[in-house]
């Protein structure tokens, strides 16, 4: 009995559970250095790129740094009333200073974020500036133009006082902090973001239902036909997959378009007459028909792989013992495809929730979705701070979605091919 | 209750996937109700087709199949009403064994007391009683088999098709099943119709065995006549072991014939295909029918040189060089009177005609 409970000793003497750590760690490392490369790439192309815009939505410091004097004068101020003298002259040299680096710029694009307006006054201030005389800087200044005058566009300054804000995400919802410190919404006609948040998961979801609905059938044939066949229709699902994105994005404006091929058949049929021709594209229509056709495949496949496994006999199975067709199916045959149906609708709605050039090309304006606001945040207002929280309450949805669906369905049951 | 000898009825079917070839020619059948009848043949003998048109999933192209009476081609699988087990179980994986066995029950509606009482009394014939919640990954293949079997008996189907049920267990559990599988067909009564192309399997189960080739049913008769007294060389050489002979026919009497065989010699043999004298033929002989050594007198009296020995525990097979048969099997039962078997010996064997059987030269 007692052997039993000492330390197991190899031949060498070495006790065998350091034997075998040691045989185990040389097969340890190399398993690393294989992974090395993938981690290393992720880190850079994946988890800085997205710390580094977590950190842009909330990094304020650039106005905070451009105006030190100017907030620490501010920081007396109640907001109430115009301030006083020492601000306007804090303000007056921290900007004289940001002219001289040639800077003003910068600070001229920010507080445009904030309020409209801002990079007229700052311009016409910088000309006038020259010719400024010493003391009275606030006379002065509220003399380059009426709205210096005007306590909101002051109060707007000091709202960028705090290097970091959670203002962006306010905005990304249409609130905004008021002059009170309290979150509200924005006015009715400004309430932009809300309309494109909804529509844009609206959109994911039919094409998520249309892509179901029309890649089951498609799946199931795939699975059931013999080889030969199976293979023919597996090319033309995946044919135009190898397709150039922006090539079918195209082609569907060809087909969409009122002058279209569609439209064209329409009228040669007789649906609709001639100088009544539907209008397909630049709306939501041609949003759904073209991002179903293109996630079609994403669905399909992991479809395709879970319906293989299933096995022939256990409909006939069903069958022979006495369940109809449609019992047999809808009790053995669909709850088997569930995994597949889940892979696939979660795949399918996380690439549609984010997509960006199909609605852009063939969306026209009631057919964009977020994506597309963020992009256009990214490359005109240049306001990329507001584009990256953007980006990350997107993020942030899409994983919400993955932990519901996993408490639904558990992600274990997905099976992705 | 007077059993109907008709029971299920095969009438003139013919079977074709192609439009070319048929897989099933000119197919009757009558099997008995209550009756364990096997088809047994090659893979590609059409047995499994069969089976497939009597559960519904094929039609066949030409004939009718008859179930009590009742032509069946174009009632669907669901309404026959008839149980039946697959070659890989196919249990339905993402319900529990209980749920398994109501399906059949909660689609005709029966009541959750009934389903209960009927899904016990299953379970407890194939001894898996408690298995109820387990899934059908959790069991070994042997269970999973039971319950598949149970799910095929637990509506009181009037038909039971079994297609190569045991397949895919290894050869101690197969035997064991093939007990159980017999002992339940005897206590319910159940019309079983099995398909294997497992000879011993056949054997052991059935009261009537259907030989397959070619489409065609061979020989349909009980385990005992389809080894002692095939009727062609195929159902002689598909069943068990078998020496065979070919040579022309010198000689017909009422129940003996000469045969000549390719090297020069001639036997006694009993002749069931062959007529006249001048036909070929091949003469078949159970291994276990010819005796070395023996005292009685038999009409095949032969010296053959011993070019094989080969050890079983209760049996030696020898393999014999014998009237220009190189590959003439023996089996010979351990006992101490055989210590003569040596390689390269020389031994006397023996036969009666009446166990040498003259068959179509195929």
């Amino acid at each position: 009995m007692s052997s039993e409970t000492q330390k197991i000793l190899t031949t060498d003497g070495i006790p065998l559970e350091e034997s075998l750590k040691k045989a185990e760690k040389k097969n340890k490392i190399k398993a690393f250095l294989l992974v090395c490369p993938l981690l290393l790439f992720l880190i850079i192309t994946y988890v800085f790129p997205i710390g580094d815009m977590l950190y842009r939505s909330v990094d304020d410091r650039m106005v905070t740094d451009m105006l030190p004097k100017t907030y620490k004068a501010m920081e007396q101020w109640d907001g109430k009333e115009l301030p006083e003298e020492e601000v306007f002259e804090a303000f007056y040299l921290d900007y004289k200073k940001l002219v001289e680096e040639k800077t003003f710029g910068k600070l001229a694009t920010q507080l445009n974020f904030e309020k409209n307006g801002f990079k007229s006054i700052l311009k016409k201030l910088k000309r006038k500036m020259k010719k400024f005389e010493e003391g009275n800087y606030k006379e002065q200044i509220m003399g380059v133009h009426k709205r210096w005058a005007n306590v909101e566009y002051w109060r707007a300054l000091k709202r960028r006082a705090p290097s970091y804000t959670y203002a962006k995400y306010l905005k990304g919802i249409d609130m905004y902090e008021n002059e009170d410190g309290n979150i509200v919404q924005v006015p009715e006609d400004r309430r932009i973001h809300k309309i494109l948040w909804l529509r844009t998961l609206e959109v994911a979801l039919f094409v998520t239902i249309f892509c179901f609905l029309m890649a089951y059938p498609i799946a199931h044939l795939l699975a059931t036909l013999p080889m030969k066949y199976s293979n023919l229709l597996m090319i033309c699902v995946l044919l135009p997959f190898w397709t150039s994105l922006l090539v079918r994005t195209a082609s569907w404006m060809i087909l969409l378009q009122q002058q279209g091929i569609v439209n064209d058949f329409f009228v040669w049929i007789g649906l609709v007459t001639d100088d009544n021709r539907p209008e397909m594209m630049y709306n939501k229509t041609g949003t759904y028909v073209a991002m179903t056709q293109i996630l079609l495949p994403f669905m399909v496949l992991p479809l395709y792989s879970v319906m293989k496994t299933i096995s022939p006999s256990l409909m006939r199975a069903g069958k022979s013992l006495g369940g109809t067709p449609f019992v047999a199916f809808w009790k053995i045959y669909f709850p088997l495809t569930i995994p597949g149906i889940g892979a696939g609708c979660l795949l399918v709605f996380i690439l549609a929730i984010g997509y960006y050039i199909t609605p852009a090309l063939v969306g026209g304006a009631s057919g964009t979705l977020i994506s597309n606001q963020i992009a256009f945040h990214m490359k005109s207002t240049l306001d990329w701070s507001f584009a990256s929280a953007m980006g990350l309450m997107l993020l942030t949805g899409v994983l919400a979605i993955y932990w519901v669906y996993n408490k639904l369905v558990g992600v274990d049951n997905i099976k992705l091919g | 209750m007077s059993k109907n000898s008709e029971f299920v009825k095969f009438d003139k079917v013919d079977k074709s996937y192609d439009g070319k070839v048929l897989v099933v020619k000119d197919l009757n059948l009558d099997i008995a109700e209550g009756e364990f009848i096997t088809m047994l043949g090659p893979s590609g003998s059409g047995k499994t087709t069969c089976l497939m048109m009597l559960a519904g999933f094929e039609t066949p192209t030409n004939g009718e199949i008859y179930l009590d009476k009742n032509p069946i081609s174009n009632i669907p699988p669901h309404k026959r009403g008839i149980g039946m087990v697959f070659q890989n179980y196919a249990l339905f994986p993402h319900m529990t064994v209980y749920e398994n066995l109501a399906f059949p029950l909660r689609v005709r509606k029966i009541s959750k007391e009934d389903t209960d009482k009927k899904i016990d009394k299953a379970l407890s014939m194939v001894s898996l009683s408690g298995f109820e919640h387990r899934m059908p990954g959790q069991l070994s293949g042997g269970q999973q088999q039971r319950v598949a079997v149970a799910r095929a008996l637990v509506f009181d189907p009037a038909v039971v098709l079994m297609d190569e049920p045991l397949g895919a267990l290894d050869k101690n559990l197969r035997e064991s099943m093939q007990y159980e599988i017999k002992h339940i067909h005897e206590s319910i009564g159940v019309t079983v119709v099995y398909v294997t192309h497992d000879q011993s399997e056949a054997l052991t189960m059935s009261n009537r065995i259907a030989v397959f080739n070619d489409g065609k049913v061979q020989q349909l008769s009980s385990p005992d006549k389809l080894y002692e007294e095939p009727v062609n060389s195929f159902v002689a050489e598909f069943i068990g072991e078998n020496n065979r002979f070919s040579g022309q026919v010198t000689d017909v009497s009422k129940d003996k014939c000469k045969v000549k065989l390719d090297d020069g010699s001639e036997i006694l043999a009993n002749p069931i295909t062959v007529k006249s004298s001048g036909e070929k033929t091949i003469v078949s002989l159970r291994p276990e029918r010819a005796l070395i050594n023996t005292k009685d007198k038999m009409e095949n009296n032969f010296k053959g040189k011993i070019e094989e020995v080969i050890y079983h525990g209760d049996h030696t097979r020898v393999r014999l060089n014998l009237l220009g048969n190189k590959d003439f099997i023996l089996k010979v039962p351990n006992s101490s009177a055989n210590m003569d078997i040596k390689l390269g010996n020389q031994i006397n064997v023996s036969w009666n005609s009446f166990d040498a059987r003259a068959l179509d030269p195929k």
